[in-house]
This record gives C-alpha cells, structure tokens and sequence, in this order.
C-alpha cells in the first residue's frame, strides 16, 4: 500500500522555501494594517479594563458570594485549554513519528504560547492587589510569608509556568533553522543582523544539525507530560475542594480530553484561515485537516463520555447533593448553559463520522468555531457549579459585567495581535521540518524496495 | 558570503552569561538589602513640634514610661500624653523656658501638641501594646533604649518577619513584669527556664497564623 503523500502539488526543496518564507518577507499588506489595528484596539480594552479593575478593585466583577469564582477562572481554563493542542502536535506526535504534524506544528505552537499568554493574565488580574502578585511565587521576603503548597492554585502556578517556558523553548529551538533560512534570503542590512542574531549562528552544518534533533527530542520529551499534567494541575483547583459537582476524580482525564478537544478546534479555526489567505492548500492539505478532525471527533467522545459518566456517579454515589447539582445543571438556571455545552462539545463533531464533511473545509470551519464556544461554556457550566451551594438561602444568580466582557474579549484582542504579529515576521510553517518528510528527503527516493 | 557580525560578536553569548549572573546576584543583593525596612525605617528620626528629651525625661530625671504612656498596660494604643500630663510639672518647673513655648500655647488653647509618629505600622496589621507589655515583653525590645535618646527614633526594622522571629521564639524576650521598662534589664543565666515557666503562669501562646494580626 502507498500512502497518499502528504505534502501535494510535486513540491521542491526550493519550492517550499520559497513559499513560506515569501509570507514572511513580503511587505506589509493593507488588510494586515487593518487587521492588526482592530486587535491593537481590542488590547487597548482589556488594557482599560484591567486599568479600572486594578483602580476600582475586584468588585468590578460580577463576583460576589456564592459565586467567589466568575469568568477569570473560566477564561483561564479556556486559554490554557485552547493551547494543549500546540504542545501534542509539536510534542506527542513527535515522538509517535507522526510526519503530518510538520506542517502544522510552527502555527499551532504559536498558537500555544499566545493562549497560555492570555491566561496567565486571569489568574495574574484576579488577585485584586496585583501589585503583591509576586506573593504567588517562593520569594524569600521581610515577611517571612510563604505559599500555601497544599494547594492546588499554586501547583497552577507552577504548571502554566512551566509549561509556558518549554513551549517557548520548543518553540524557539524549532524556529532556529528557519530563522537562518530567512536570514540568508535576507537583503537589508537589518533583517541580516535582526535575523543573524535570532538565528544563534545556525549554520546548517552536520554536528549542527545532530546536536538539533536531539535538543529537538529532549524537548518534545519534556514536554510530553505537560500535555497531560498542566491540565491536570487545572482541574484540581476544582477537584480538590469541596463542592459537589467538583470533588470527582475523572476531572484531570476529563479536563485533559476537553483541552486537547478545544485546541484543535483552535488550530483548525486558524489553519484553515492561514491556508486560505496564504494559499497553502498544497503544504496543509486536505488530509491534514481530515486527520485532525478524526482527533477531535475522539476528543470530543471523551468529553462526552465525561458529561454522561457525571451524570451516573451523582446517581451511582446515593450522594443527594451531587445528584442536585448535575440535575440543576441540566435543568436548573443555567440549563441553557448546559444544553449550548452539549449541543456544540458532544453533538457538533458526530458529523465527523463522514467522510465528505471531514474534507468539507466550508463545514468544519463552522464546526470548529461551535465548538470553541461549547468549550468554553463547559468550563462556565463547571463554575457556575457555585450559584446553588448547600444552603438554598445563599443561592444566587451569577451575572458578569461588562467589565468581565470586555476584558475576556479584549484578551481575544491580545490573542490576535500576537498572532498577527507571528504570521506577520515569521516563517509560519517549519520548513526544514517539511522538507524532512518530501518524498526528496528518502533516500531510497525512486527506488523500489 | 560576507559574514554580517565581526569576529568579537562570538563574545557576547560568555559577556551575557556573565552579566546575567553577576548582574542578576548584583539585583538580588541590591533588592535584600535597600528594599528592606531595615534599611528604609531604622534610623527615622523626624523632627518634633517640641525638643522634648527622653533621654532627659526618662533616663536623667528617672521617670517611669508609664508616667507619661499610661495606656500602655491596658489598651492596645500607648497613649501619647495630653498637654496636661506635661503641665503636672511644667507649671512650677521651667514656667518661663522658651522651648516649652508650644506646650504652654496648646495648654492656653486647648489644641494638642502635634506629635510627629515615629513608629508606624500598616493598617492591616493590628498590634496591641496591652497584650505585649503584660505578657512580659520590655519596651526596650521593640523601641530600643529610649532612656538614651535625646529625640527618639526608631531601632527595629518593625516589619513582618521581625514580629514573627519573636512570636516563633519569644523566650530571650520576656521579663517579670516588674522589668518591663527597665532598659538595662538582660536576660539571666536561668533565663530559659524562667521563659518555660512564665509561658505556662501567663498563658503566652503567640500567634502565627495570618489571622493572628491581620483581622
């Protein structure tokens, strides 16, 4: 059996080069100026809304007993969330030898670290004192003050930063040769030097290249358990305390399937913008985006089966207040929550099991975008989880403001900007990884073995 | 093709791991050391409305603290005295003086002498002088030998961790109640077990939980 090649359209070497890096070098278009002037002002709102909630205090918020937990936790999770696919494509499925990753890998890992940007801004914000943020970290102080380490928030702390700084690495190692790509088609003095000094004097010599793959596997080895230990660490801000509908073990399984589920709706949303305006149907091919969509039909199962498993431990437990919580979520104030969650995590990807829609890139780019927004109102289900507590006399209807909007929409502002700078400047495929897998690259290339 | 850096530019990767180490330990002992209030507190000695001396007050003529802060035992707050409490003596001794000007105008008028604060602590921190003082911990440890100086000024750096270095281990700093505001007072040989003794008689048990001071 001959596979399909992956990369289409009897590409060269050169070909590739040229193609990618022409994104890069081209000059500012237009469309670019105002794309990135929209973001820019939508990064001037969350700069606003963090300037007034800093000023006026937490009580900008919608936050108040018993709702202590509002959209920053929930926007937290779901960019942290959204950046877990970068990390399995570049990392997982590096080491599971999946070559179809090589063209996606540069733009989702970017994607990554863009979305773990945006969260760490929640959990960052949210202490109402953010001049004393730095509380959140070991210091050795005149106060003799300490973190909690018993608790979960900062295992958090710990795990988004650490996660953070191997996806920049992973990242940046990745970029290293390309980077030198660019700078030997470089013409300004400039871009040589700018170029010349990212670039850490790459040049593409043997010992280079072996001391590369094996930074490259180490990385993608460390990086393997983040994938399923940050989202872990995540959940047990819920797991860990008390309240019903948060106190179960399937949530670091069932937080890590959601964040894997979210992410390559993320990627998939990008990509098949980025391939459309760059024209980079050849390079991301339809069966990149068909494989993809196989993941997140999966994902999505599993997400499912979370909801459905829920469900039977609140009744299987005999445990009247977590039976009251899951049967609130479906049918109490905030069923239509609920029934959003469901409709876009769970019912959405089934139209994966056909093979026309995952090669329908008009159908999934509307299937991706349900399913970021399901993905997010599965973390807002999940807190609102606190409306209804034990005592029915402190129930109360959480409603954010327009404070908790604009800055969750101004962190999508952040989002693109940094985005937009990134395809802007940079090679937004790995072509050196690319190469690797064109049928060129085998050596028995021709032969028939 | 022509190399875009000069040859000193291999230098610059060692150049920054040094400026990155030396300037990064550089930064921290510059943020241990002027950061701390024991650099930025100890030492404030703010000019006062009235040249008063404690050192002529309290160590020379040989007056109790209490004479003047006699809240001290009772209440959280050691009172600063009313212009009263200085006229008790001041109407008979140095009536003319022209540095007791002030005192006698605010005794005229009836507007209190504004005392500059010298010892500060946040407002989130309650401290209460009543608790500290009837437990057995001396003036002298938290305000230095006031009996000494001509205008006080602060000697302890007053900050957190200094509050709970005695809270965690108070033994070197209680006193029979009687030496509270002694300033020559020094801990005796059997000082230990005088600490372990009196924890028990006065129920010490400092607290270090956050809550302990910040309410």
């Amino acid at each position: 059996m001959v596979d399909e090649p992956l990369i289409t359209g009897n590409q060269t070497f050169h070909s590739i080069t040229d193609t990618v890096s022409k994104i890069a070098e081209r000059k500012t278009t237009v469309t670019w100026l105002a794309l990135i002037g929209m973001a820019l002002s939508l990064v001037l709102v969350l700069l606003g809304s963090i300037g007034y909630l800093v000023w006026e205090g937490i009580g900008v918020w919608g936050l108040n007993i018993p709702v202590a937990w509002g959209w920053a936790i929930v926007n937290f999770v779901f960019w942290v969330g959204i950046g877990h696919a970068g990390t399995l494509i570049s990392a997982i499925l590096h080491l599971f030898r999946q070559q179809w990753r090589t063209s996606i890998n540069r733009f989702a890992e970017a994607m990554t670290l863009f979305a773990v940007i945006c969260a760490l801004i929640f959990p960052g914000i949210h202490v109402g004192r953010i001049w004393v943020a730095y509380w959140l970290f070991p210091v050795p102080n005149q106060m003799q003050m300490w973190p909690q380490f018993r608790s979960p928030l900062l295992w958090d702390v710990f795990a988004v930063s650490v996660y953070f700084t191997v996806s920049l690495m992973f990242w940046y190692v990745g970029l290293i040769p390309d980077l030198a790509t660019l700078r030997d088609r470089a013409k300004t003095k400039v871009r040589k030097i700018v170029l010349g000094i990212a670039s850490l004097g790459w040049r593409g010599g043997n010992r280079q290249w072996i001391n590369y793959e094996r930074a490259y596997l180490v990385l993608a080895g460390l990086s393997t358990p983040l994938v399923l230990s940050v989202h872990s660490v995540v959940s047990t801000d819920f797991a860990v305390s008390m309240v019903p509908g948060w106190h179960t073990t399937i949530f670091p399984p069932y937080f890590v399937a959601g964040a894997i589920f979210s992410g390559f709706a993320m990627v998939m949303t990008l990509g098949i913008i980025v391939r459309k305006i760059f024209k980079l149907e050849h390079i991301i091919t339809l069966n990149h985006l068909e494989k993809m969509n196989k993941i997140m039909l999966l994902t999505g199962m599993m997400v499912g089966y979370a909801y459905s498993c829920e469900f039977f431990i609140a009744w299987y437990s005999g445990n009247t207040y977590e039976a009251f919580t899951f049967v609130n979520r479906a049918f109490g104030p905030y069923a239509w929550a609920y029934w959003i969650m469901v409709s876009c995590n769970v019912l959405v990807p089934q139209i994966f099991w056909f093979k026309k829609i995952r090669r329908n890139v008009a159908v999934m780019f509307v299937a991706t975008i349900f399913i970021n927004i399901g993905m997010w109102f599965e973390r807002f289900v999940i807190v609102m989880s606190l409306a209804r507590d034990f005592l029915p006399s402190s129930w109360d209807y959480y409603s954010p403001t327009i404070w908790d909007v604009a800055t969750f929409v101004g962190s999508f502002g952040l989002f693109f900007t940094l985005f937009l700078l990134f395809i802007r400047f940079f090679p937004i495929i790995a072509m050196a990884e690319v190469k690797g897998v064109l049928p060129q690259a085998d050596p028995h290339h021709g032969g028939k073995h | 093709m022509a190399q875009i850096f000069p040859k000193w530019a291999n230098k610059i990767p060692l150049l920054a791991a040094l400026v990155v180490v030396f300037g990064g330990a550089a930064l921290v002992g510059f943020v241990w050391y002027y950061f701390s209030p024991e650099y930025t507190d100890v030492g404030y000695r703010p000019t006062q409305p009235v040249p008063f001396s404690h050192k002529l007050h309290a160590g020379d003529l040989g007056m109790d603290c209490r004479y003047c802060h006699n809240t001290v035992e009772q209440t959280a707050w050691a009172a600063v005295p009313p212009t009263t409490t200085c006229m008790n003596c001041h109407k008979l001794v140095l009536p003319e003086s022209e540095k007791l000007l002030p005192v006698r105008e605010s005794f005229a008028t009836g507007r209190p002498i504004e005392w500059v604060r010298v010892h500060k602590i946040p407002d989130y921190a309650f401290f209460n002088h009543g608790v500290h003082v009837r437990a057995g911990v001396g003036c002298f440890s938290c305000h230095g030998n006031v009996r000494q100086m001509e205008i006080v000024k602060q000697e302890e750096p007053l900050s957190m961790g200094w509050c709970l270095d005695c809270h965690r281990n108070p033994d070197q700093f209680l006193r029979p109640l009687d030496e509270v505001t002694n300033m020559e007072w020094t801990p005796p040989a059997d000082q230990e077990e005088f600490a372990k003794r009196v924890k028990a008689e006065r129920t010490i048990n400092p607290p270090t939980d956050c809550s302990g001071c910040h309410r």
